[in-house]
């Protein structure tokens, strides 16, 4: 199958747009009708043929546009991309990964002929075709963290493992959810999720670092995480949290549907041979609501989990204000009929909405 | 969650392979080397990773893990180097005197719980006997990472110095060896005040190495982060005993010369793992009931987890007494 | 009295401790203005260790407070420096000469221990085996999450970046590599909208 990329911006215009494909195969977040934290982790060794959890590294028709969204950022602020000294050697092990599983998963979009050291890489979409000698920086434009990413969808952080503890210590970050990389790089697992709610307390972050330093080569996991973004705006850093801040009252009964946008993050976590650091890439997925009611099961669903949700999660989400107008928006989608467990959207056994 | 919820299966994936040379080094320690038996490439490790080899012992399998020795970006094959342990439980003598060239056994992906610290501006190594075996491939990997490091390897005697030869040759500048039998041993307080800021120090040996190089470091004001250590714990043998695992409705009996993390899997219940050493945390197990004592073995448990008779790790651990219920 | 008890926070945040004598073959001092009253605490448990310490004091508001005192407790080597920044090539150079085992002691205010303390990180001493208490001010050293810039000696909330000029909230997210806690524009969704400044912890 080849994909047909799209020609889109996630700024200014946001001509941004999800084809009938892409809304099919959505990684809608939310098993059942509410939501509270989990560690909810799973193996991440394929998935249903088509789904983004099909291959290691999804690539769909965002890809080329999102690389050239990436650019821009890193243009204007380059710290979104830092690597501390000793991680080069994960850096090397990240691109070995994502250049072996896109050549293997994508063969029509990608291709790696190695000869030893010396490397031929080559990106179709993104019209490259560069050799290079494996390990040897000298032989890149840029790192060769920074190099495979500016060539990858979704935002990467690698990690360094140390006494029984995982460190942020290099990453590319464009598509975040309000996080800076700049500010966090260097901490630990705890401190990086410091500002999450409620999590703490819970003993999620104890459960997730325990499995996550048991995750072993050969043996990637995954899971989803969500938030809500206006505009599909990929890159809703703090560092420009001044200027797109702003967006968030832009929201009106009449545009909330094609504005307000669903963000889901599938979050993968492999183990890295060489450095035995852990690479734990944070992929981004926008859905307009509007696209998003379009499958019952779904429109039923947001509209009970967002009403559900607790105070103190949709304030750290950013959409407290926003929610009643939401509401409103997903009530029109939610006939109160049960709705089927599970995240796929059932379309052939869950009813139409009766209103 | 997600999509296609998939049960996580116990240990690391697995590897078939073939041996392909079996080679004696001394009176005590064996190399066996291993090739893929589908031709294919190994996965890189980083040095200090272990694999689990799996022996078939007419109706046991045996899983005992081992150091990776070669250099990790060799992957067209994986080393190990087994030391013969004539009162162990049967392992390294079963790879002693069974396992020969052709043979098919199967391994483990690489699991690495004694990896280097790369922010380190010096490593330095302390073997004792056959603990050299991980420093073999660290030693490999920093080479070609332009790493700054020395080691320090104290054998019991020429004849049984394991690779000692062979690393004196290639890095007479960065070794130094001490034999037991001609009364040389390692200036610890002496090496230790020496160090920049920034070092890191490794052991692996017997336990009381590891423990004098702690307390010596600790002593010496040194950062326990920058210490680091690996002790193989094999699982030793003790007297029988009966254990009831209340999730399988089960009732076994874990024999002298086995673990109870084997006695389980015996019985046919799946029980997470990694290491069988008692260092990784995976085999975990809570205890439901129980009238006796425990013999608590494992590096993972806080002292107050061994004294509160919630929590064994069955890799290492047993037990003795009237009863004991697990929930496994 | 200099010792201000910090309310719980979040786990990015620091937590300093007291200053306790520790093993090890040489000592290293750092401290500013009421940071002095640390050490001469330290001095009362252990007069030798401080007298064998290298010890750097940036008295700051404090004057010839503290001066008298730290030379009466005739450390090896007592270096008064006017601000942190003067004393930072020495600083280096004393760490780059280092050996394992140097503890090392961070007194005084958060953005002196924060500064110092990754400095002693860069020289490979891990941040867990630094010793820090805070003493006297309770300002803090912000990072502008947006233009980057770092406003010392913070004390309201909010409060005005010094470099670009927004209203920026105080976090209690701290990064160590920055020595700096995180600010954040406070009204970036309701432009103009800034509510009073506080004093911080009132």
């Amino acid at each position: 199958m080849t994909i047909q990329f799209n020609n889109e911006t996630f700024r200014d215009d946001y001509s941004f747009k999800n084809s009938d494909r892409a809304i099919a195969r959505f990684p809608f977040p939310f098993h059942e009708d509410s939501y509270m934290y989990s560690v909810n982790m799973e193996q991440h060794r394929g998935g249903p043929e088509g789904s983004v959890y099909e291959m290691r590294f999804d690539v769909d028709e965002h890809y080329v546009s999102e690389m050239q969204d990436r650019a821009i950022v890193l243009d204007q602020d380059p710290l979104r991309c830092q690597s501390l000294p000793h991680m080069t050697l994960a850096g090397w092990d990240l691109l070995e990964l994502i250049m072996v599983s896109k050549s293997e998963d994508y063969p029509d979009l990608f291709e790696l002929h190695r000869d030893g050291n010396t490397w031929r890489w080559i990106n179709k979409p993104m019209g490259i075709d560069d050799t290079f000698t494996f390990m040897d920086e000298s032989t890149l434009p840029y790192g060769p963290m920074e190099y495979i990413t500016r060539q990858a969808q979704g935002d990467f952080a690698v990690l360094d493992q140390r006494d029984d503890m995982l460190w942020m210590d290099a990453g590319m970050v464009t598509t975040q959810a309000d996080w800076s990389l700049d500010f966090d790089i260097g901490m630990n697992f705890f401190e990086w999720h410091a500002p999450v709610p409620k999590a703490h307390e819970m003993g999620i972050f104890k459960r997730a670092l325990k499995f996550l330093l048991n995750v072993q080569q050969g043996a990637p996991a995954r899971r989803l995480n969500w938030t809500m973004t206006v505009n599909p705006l990929l890159d809703t850093s703090p560092e420009n949290y001044h200027k797109w801040g702003v967006q968030k009252t832009e929201l009106t009964p009449e545009n909330i549907g094609s504005k307000q946008h669903l963000r889901v993050e599938l979050q993968t976590f492999f183990r890295l041979p060489r450095s035995n650091a852990l690479v734990f890439p944070i992929r981004c997925y926008l859905i307009a609501f509007q696209d998003i009611v379009r499958t019952p099961k779904w429109g039923r669903r947001l509209h009970r989990v967002i009403r559900d949700l607790p105070e103190e999660l949709a304030t750290y989400k950013g959409f407290i204000d926003n929610r009643p107008m939401m509401l409103d928006y997903l009530g029109q989608f939610d006939d109160g009929l049960p709705t089927s467990p599970g995240v796929w959207p059932d379309k052939d056994t869950e009813p139409a909405l009766h209103k | 969650m997600s999509a296609a919820p998939q049960k996580a299966k116990a240990g690391a994936e697995k590897i078939k392979v073939i041996v392909d040379a079996v080679v004696p080094l001394n009176d005590l320690v064996t190399r066996f080397e291993f090739k893929r038996r589908d031709g294919g490439a190994f996965p890189t490790f980083s040095g200090g990773a272990h694999t689990v080899v799996e022996m078939q012992d007419g109706d046991i399998t045996r899983l005992n893990p081992y150091s990776l020795m070669s250099d990790p970006s060799d992957t067209s094959k994986y080393c190990i180097s087994v030391r013969r342990d004539d009162e162990g439980r049967g392992g390294s003598l079963f790879m002693h005197r069974n396992v020969k060239v052709g043979d098919e056994m199967t391994l483990t992906y690489p699991v690495n719980l004694f990896s280097l610290d790369l922010r380190a501006k010096k490593h330095v190594f302390l073997a004792g006997g056959i603990g050299i075996t991980p420093f073999k491939a660290m030693i490999a990997q920093l080479e070609r990472l332009n790493g700054n490091w020395e080691l320090h390897y104290a054998c019991r005697s020429e004849a049984l110095a394991t690779y000692a030869a062979d690393l004196t040759e290639h890095y007479p500048n960065n070794v130094h060896i001490y034999y037991d039998d001609q009364k040389q041993a390692i200036d610890l307080d002496g090496l230790l005040a020496g160090q920049p800021l920034g070092t890191h120090i490794y052991i692996c040996g017997p336990a009381g190495m590891i423990n004098w190089v702690h307390n010596t470091a600790e002593a010496a004001g040194w950062p326990s982060d920058n210490v680091h250590s690996e002790e193989f714990l094999a699982p030793q043998p003790g007297k029988p005993f009966q254990v009831r695992l209340c999730k399988s409705d089960k009732v076994i009996e874990v024999g002298e010369h086995e673990s109870l993390l084997e006695a389980i899997e015996r019985a046919g219940v799946e029980a997470p793992f990694l290491c069988r050493g008692g260092a990784c945390g995976q085999c975990e197990t809570d205890v439901v009931e129980f009238d006796g004592e425990f013999i608590h073995r494992d590096h993972w448990l806080e002292p107050e987890d061994h004294e509160s008779g919630k929590k064994i790790m069955p890799c290492v651990s047993r037990f003795i007494g009237k009863s004991l219920v697990l929930d496994r | 009295m200099s010792i201000f008890k910090f309310p719980e926070s979040i786990t990015s945040r620091p937590v300093y401790g007291t200053l306790e004598p520790r093993k090890g073959p040489a000592h290293l001092m750092i401290a500013d203005a009421e940071g002095a009253e640390a050490i001469l605490d330290l001095a009362k448990q252990d007069a030798e260790l401080v007298a064998n310490a290298h010890i750097i004091y940036i008295p700051k508001g404090t004057g010839e407070t503290f001066v008298e005192k730290l030379q009466a407790l005739k450390p090896r080597q007592l270096h008064v420096s006017p601000s942190y920044e003067a004393s930072l090539q020495r600083l280096r150079k004393v760490l780059e000469d280092a050996h394992m085992g140097l503890q090392v002691y961070l007194t005084g205010t958060e953005g002196l221990m924060g500064q110092a303390q990754n400095e002693a990180m860069a020289a490979g001493i891990p941040h867990t085996s630094i010793q820090q208490e805070h003493r006297g001010s309770i300002a803090r050293r912000m990072q502008c999450v947006h233009c980057k810039g770092i406003t010392e000696d913070v004390m309201t909330d909010p409060f005005v970046c010094s470099h670009c000029g927004l209203n920026l909230f105080v976090r209690d997210h701290y990064s160590r590599r920055l020595a700096a806690f995180q600010g954040v524009c406070i009204d970036a969704e309701d432009p103009g909208n800034v509510p009073e400044s506080v004093e911080l912890y009132k």
